[in-house]
């Protein structure tokens, strides 16, 4: 392969990881501190993607649809923890697995009930839509490098307010005792509807970067939540930088294994038989990383808690 | 009241009625819940425009319509299918949107001597050897629209085309379907992951590959995400965008801008100029408010075709009768022209299609007839003869 498209492959990869890690990090915060599995984190992505494309077209600008989106993101998440989550967080893993599955079947009917069935448009303003040739000969579009600032600077912020702030020192706190916090008489309740709702952004976040590049669909998060699993548990679960580092990981080895793997066995088989299992194979690639880090390394990458 | 015109009397009723007890009843089975509800509501919506269109009696009799929701399951549809073929008794079993569906009821339906109509799937595995004369397909052979793409790009001289569809079945299915018909250069040929969502790795290898056009088959959301990605990364304007079954009226709504200029084919248009097409999208505009898809249009023909049929054989009870009869294909279709292929499959025009924006509105317009009286490949390994 051309050393130029495969500089461009490896660009991808990382523009692709971002992605994730901005749909990771909010589970990884919510799993590590909480304790709380949220299968739901998926229909935040979703709602940021429907709030964001609404309020785009109601204000009639992209910026100024973020900046409504944002808040409303934030305003569902409290509302969501304080309703449905809050009665779970003493429950075992398989009964909040159930019940925010539940939340799934949930947000995917309310999104169908009130934007309807069919997918909506989400476009970009035209000073967003151009392309930049920084690698000769293949114009990279210029929304995808938005993309990764945004992502950069999620993972700069949030690295800020965990390791920096009082914030991020009672969050670290109330993960590793958080009985221990509340006799401090600290609110720990309302820490966690705000860990929780903070998660729901960057999810929602997330959704509205994606809301120009794809469909905006109901149950248009699924697909992503169970890579962002896969980016957690190799990351470490509760860990923003291992999630940082797993989700780049994955993006990597996902893109470069789409597009080297056909061609690599197509040397050694049929040109059918590859076009068939390199595929098939590449999708399973970041399962099977995935497991192998496991064996090694069953507490992740950066094991969780002190991460 | 004298006795001879009492007596015509009782003759005129009893003409009126000839059979009194003669009655049709039509399962129609397709996806009414779930993502896949935006096709089947339509279809069912248009089949009920048909009806209404007719007077609510198919030939003329007294009509029962058992409607099905499958859920997209092919499990569901063969429960639904034995269930109206045994207890309901019904005289055909009609709808069906998925290929792999029918192809989950295609044995005990016909097995059972009732009709079948396919008012969507076309699956190549009951056009050929396993053809069945009490099957009918008012719709489309699934290969018909790839055929007639490859088709028209090798009459526009277009060589070195990059090819693109999801790892599965149907995605091999329309890869080969265009080969048949496409002679120029392949200049790739990728198939993606099933329900792919960003597609920049794959469009960076097409860029550097250097095809002169690329033909895609990424079906709804996939292909809503890959359109406007393609267009994002600035390739819409560089290579042109061939599609099938991926640009329409349900996904064009959402791809917008991205989608304008690109080519599709389909064997029935909004805009084909015929008196009954007139009628169709006029009343399913003023009912339901919008432009009618293909699924809905096939869903009206399968009315018309029943209407027409059971009228000219007199009834449903004899089955030989009903068949010739439906076998002539002749009946008042939104399409213009239509026939049956022995396989009992259509032979039909292929149009050409261009997505485009006027007047604040995005819809794809014909552009030509690509392939006329087109009958599919399999039709050749049915042996059935009439």
């Amino acid at each position: 392969m051309d050393p130029l498209l495969l500089l461009e492959q490896t660009f991808n990869g990382f523009q692709f990881g971002i992605m994730l890690f901005l749909i990771a990090a909010g589970l990884t915060l919510v799993f590590g501190i909480m304790d709380m599995v949220n299968l739901a984190h998926g229909s935040l992505v979703m709602v940021g993607a429907y709030l964001a494309t609404t309020f785009i077209e109601w204000t009639g600008s992209f910026i100024g649809g973020l900046a409504l989106a944002i808040p409303a993101t934030f305003a569902i998440g409290v509302l969501v923890e304080i309703v449905a989550l809050r009665t779970l967080y003493r429950r075992n893993h398989l009964d909040q697995v159930l019940a925010t599955f539940g939340l799934i079947l949930f947000f995917n009917e309310i999104v169908r009930i009130v934007w309807g069935p069919i997918s909506l448009y989400s476009g970009l303003p035209d000073y967003l839509s151009g392309q930049v040739e920084f690698i000769p000969g293949a114009p990279y579009p210029v929304y995808r490098l938005i993309i990764i600032a945004v992502g950069l600077a999620v993972a700069a912020g949030i690295y800020l307010i965990v390791a920096k702030t009082r914030l991020g020192m009672l969050i670290r706190a109330g993960a590793s005792n958080n009985e221990m916090v509340g006799a401090l008489g600290i609110n720990i309740k309302s820490l966690f509807t705000f860990v929780f709702a903070l998660g729901a952004v960057f999810a929602g976040l997330a959704g509205m970067m994606l809301g120009p590049l794809t469909s905006v669909e109901p149950g248009m998060g699924e697909p992503w939540l169970i890579q962002a699993f896969v980016v957690i548990i190799i990351g470490g679960i509760g860990s923003i930088r291992g999630a940082f580092i797993a989700a780049i990981l994955i993006g990597m080895v996902d893109t470069l294994g789409r597009v080297l793997l056909p061609e690599f066995l197509r040397v050694f088989v049929a040109e059918a038989a590859a076009d068939t299992a390199g595929p098939a194979l590449a999708s399973m690639l970041i399962y099977i990383l995935m497991a192998a880090i496991l064996v090694v390394r069953p507490q992740g990458l950066f094991p969780a808690r002190n991460g | 009241m004298s006795k001879r015109i009492l007596g015509l009397s009782i003759a005129l009723a009893m003409a009126a009625t000839p059979v009194a007890a003669e009655k049709v009843k039509v399962g129609f089975i397709t996806t009414l819940s779930g993502g896949a509800g935006i096709i089947g509501k339509p279809m069912k919506n248009a089949f009920e425009l048909g009806l209404e269109h007719i007077g609510g009696r198919l030939g003329g009799l007294d009509t029962e319509i058992i409607y099905g929701d499958d859920k997209r399951k092919p499990d569901v549809a063969k429960q639904l299918a034995n269930k109206m073929v045994k207890k309901d008794r019904v005289d055909f079993v009609a709808g069906i949107i998925w290929s792999n569906l029918l192809l989950a009821i295609h044995g005990p339906v016909t097995r059972s001597k009732t009709f079948l109509i396919s008012s969507n799937a076309g699956p190549s595995a009951v056009a050929g050897k396993k053809c069945s004369e009490d099957f009918f397909n008012v719709a489309f052979q699934n290969d018909m629209m790839p055929e007639g793409m490859g088709k028209y790009m090798t009459s526009k001289g277009i060589d070195n085309v990059y090819v693109m569809a999801p790892n599965y079945q149907a995605g091999k299915d329309m890869i080969k379907g265009f080969k048949r018909m496409f002679k120029g250069k392949i200049a790739g040929e990728v198939y993606t992951k099933l329900g792919q969502k960003d597609y920049q790795a794959e469009i960076s290898a097409l860029r550097a590959a250097k095809p002169s056009a690329t033909y895609i088959f990424l079906p709804g959301g996939m292909g809503i995400n890959f359109v406007k990605q393609y267009a994002q990364a600035g390739l819409s304007k560089q290579i042109p965008l061939y599609s099938v079954y991926s640009v329409d009226a349900l996904t064009l709504p959402a791809m917008k801008e991205a989608a304008v200029g690109t080519y599709g084919v389909q064997h029935w248009s909004p805009d084909l100029n015929n008196t009954v097409n007139r009628r169709f999208v006029d009343g399913y505009k003023k009912k339901y408010g919008k432009t009618p898809a293909f699924y809905a249009a096939q869903a009206y023909d399968t009315v018309m075709f029943l209407d027409h049929a059971i009228r000219k054989a007199g009834g449903v009870s004899d089955r030989a009768k009903l068949r010739a009869a439906m076998r002539a294909g002749d009946f008042p279709t939104v399409r213009g022209t239509f026939k049956f292929n022995n396989n009992h499959f259509p032979i039909q025009n292929i149009y050409l299609r261009e997505a485009v924006h006027e007047g604040g509105e995005y819809f794809t317009r014909t552009k030509g007839v690509i392939l006329s009286a087109h009958g599919d490949a399999y039709a050749k390994d049915c042996g059935m003869k009439w």
